[in-house]
């Protein structure tokens, strides 16, 4: 995993990354022979798109829904509260 | 060969640790109970912020909870102490626990006259169990006496990858050898309860889970708010965790690979061996606490962000997935699994770890959180006062 990332399951569309990355870093996904830049700063720990994300579709990790989109998200953008809501416990809806 | 060394309760069963409980019944006992606790050698106050005003089952819940951290194996005699007019019945814990414990005595601050005479009494009393107290021996244990309780707190995205996998493993372990494994925090099986509940050895358990789950999931929202103001925390945020569901299926990874053979509430003890259920609230605080009133002996902490937080009667092993945690806070953690995440060791290797240093824990070895002196502890509510 000395690339930096890890892919918990192939259906996922995020990885989560092992170090702090630069916007324009280079990733290459091995396990699906995807490669994208970064279109942001990302911390350690934080998740990356790898695949193009519709407004309203599924953000999966684990093999898994784990909430979803409010906006487009291109393969190398952070994916996180700013563009992905949870799906569970919404008292405000 | 023996798994570690215990000590052997009257009733059968097996402490990692050999602790005078002082419990106060109620906040009005607080100030007392840790002044007996504090002149007394082994002595340990349990302090909250319960025990009047309470009614139904909000007031059961805290007398489920006071009576199971007096049975909890760890302790090796109880002092109860009352005020005398709280709500909670203090003589119905004593005679609980009196039934199958031999060392279990009350004070009562309004009886005796007053705070520095209950102080006194107190302080008789345990100095009485001393010498009993003192000759307690460590003798040869097997993992099918212990109940684990599996616990993530201040986790970040790490807790998911590495902490809780290898936490995971051990719960394997502990459960192929015929032991006891508490699962809790029903906060976060939201987003992951189908799971859990595909994991459940009949139908009539896992309609029980889900039931939890949606119960827990429906008093949030009845607060009218998104669940993300405070799950995930502001703290698992930063450390990369954008929603409950995330946080999940990331806890998830604590109970390993075992079927469910039980689903019990907050602070009850469970009957049947193997990876059992409590229904407890996500804070950590509140959810080791009722784990320990259900017999836990020793808890498997994960966090990402770091967290001191221990118990007043067992051994906390913290475990961080989080290389920058294990550095920055490193009087506070046990272990480094970070190593898995980063694709150094294998989980057979650091599993194998953690089960090391579980042993040499539940044989007597500190951890971080006792050496500090962290004794942390909470009883959940579920009704306002009254």
């Amino acid at each position: 995993m000395e690339q930096g990332y890890i892919l918990i399951n192939k259906v996922d569309n995020v990885v989560t990354l092992l170090r702090d990355f630069e916007k324009d870093e280079k990733i290459n996904v091995l396990e699906l022979g995807i490669e994208f830049t970064l279109l942001d700063d990302v911390e350690f720990g934080h998740k990356v798109a790898i695949k193009v994300i519709r407004a309203g579709d599924k953000v999966i990790k684990y093999g898994e829904a784990i909430g979803s989109s409010t906006k487009e998200i291109l393969p190398g953008e952070h994916v996180h509260v700013q563009n992905t809501v949870s799906d569970r416990g919404r008292g405000d809806l | 060969m023996s798994a570690f060394k215990g000590f052997l309760r009257e009733d059968g069963s097996v402490g990692v640790r050999n602790h005078i409980l002082v419990l106060s019944t109620v906040v009005c006992a607080n100030v007392v109970a840790e002044r007996i606790a504090r002149r007394v050698r082994g002595a340990v106050a349990f302090c909250h912020t319960n025990g009047c005003g309470q009614i139904g089952e909000d007031l059961s819940q805290t007398i489920r909870t006071l009576t199971g951290m007096g049975r909890n194996p760890n302790v090796f005699g109880t002092l109860i102490v009352s005020l005398g007019c709280e709500g909670v019945a203090a003589r119905d814990i004593l005679n609980a626990l009196a039934r199958n414990r031999n060392n279990v005595e009350l004070v009562t601050i309004q009886e005796c006259g007053g705070t520095s005479s209950a102080i006194r009494e107190g302080e008789r009393i345990l100095r009485g169990w001393q010498k009993e107290w003192k000759n307690q021996r460590r003798v040869p244990c097997q993992l099918k006496d212990l109940t684990v309780g599996l616990e993530c707190g201040g986790s970040d995205t790490t807790s998911g990858i590495a902490a809780n996998p290898v936490m995971g493993y051990v719960s394997d372990r502990v459960v192929s050898m015929g032991g006891k494994v508490i699962l809790s925090e029903t906060t976060e099986m939201i987003g992951a309860e189908h799971l859990l509940a595909a994991r459940a050895v009949n139908g009539v358990l896992a309609q029980k889970l889900l039931e939890f789950v949606k119960k827990t999931e429906d008093s949030a929202k009845a607060m009218k708010v998104d669940l993300r103001g405070t799950q995930p925390t502001p703290g698992n945020i930063k450390g990369g965790l954008t929603t409950i569901e995330e946080k999940s299926l990331g806890c998830l990874a604590k109970a390993g690979h075992s079927r469910i053979v039980e689903v019990v509430g907050y602070a009850e003890p469970p009957t049947n061996n193997g990876l059992v259920i409590m229904d407890t609230p996500g804070y950590d605080v509140e959810s080791v606490t009722g784990m320990l009133a259900g017999g836990a002996q020793i808890i498997l902490f994960s966090t990402g962000r770091g967290t001191p937080v221990g118990s007043p009667i067992a051994p906390v092993i913290k475990i961080t997935g989080n290389p920058k945690t294990a550095e920055r806070m490193r009087e506070n953690i046990d272990l480094d699994v970070s190593g898995l995440a980063l694709g150094r060791q294998s989980i057979e290797e650091i599993g194998d770890e953690l089960l090391a240093l579980f042993r040499k824990t539940a044989s007597g070895r500190k951890t971080a959180s006792e050496r500090l002196g962290h004794t942390e502890a909470s009883i959940t509510r579920i009704g306002p006062s009254v």
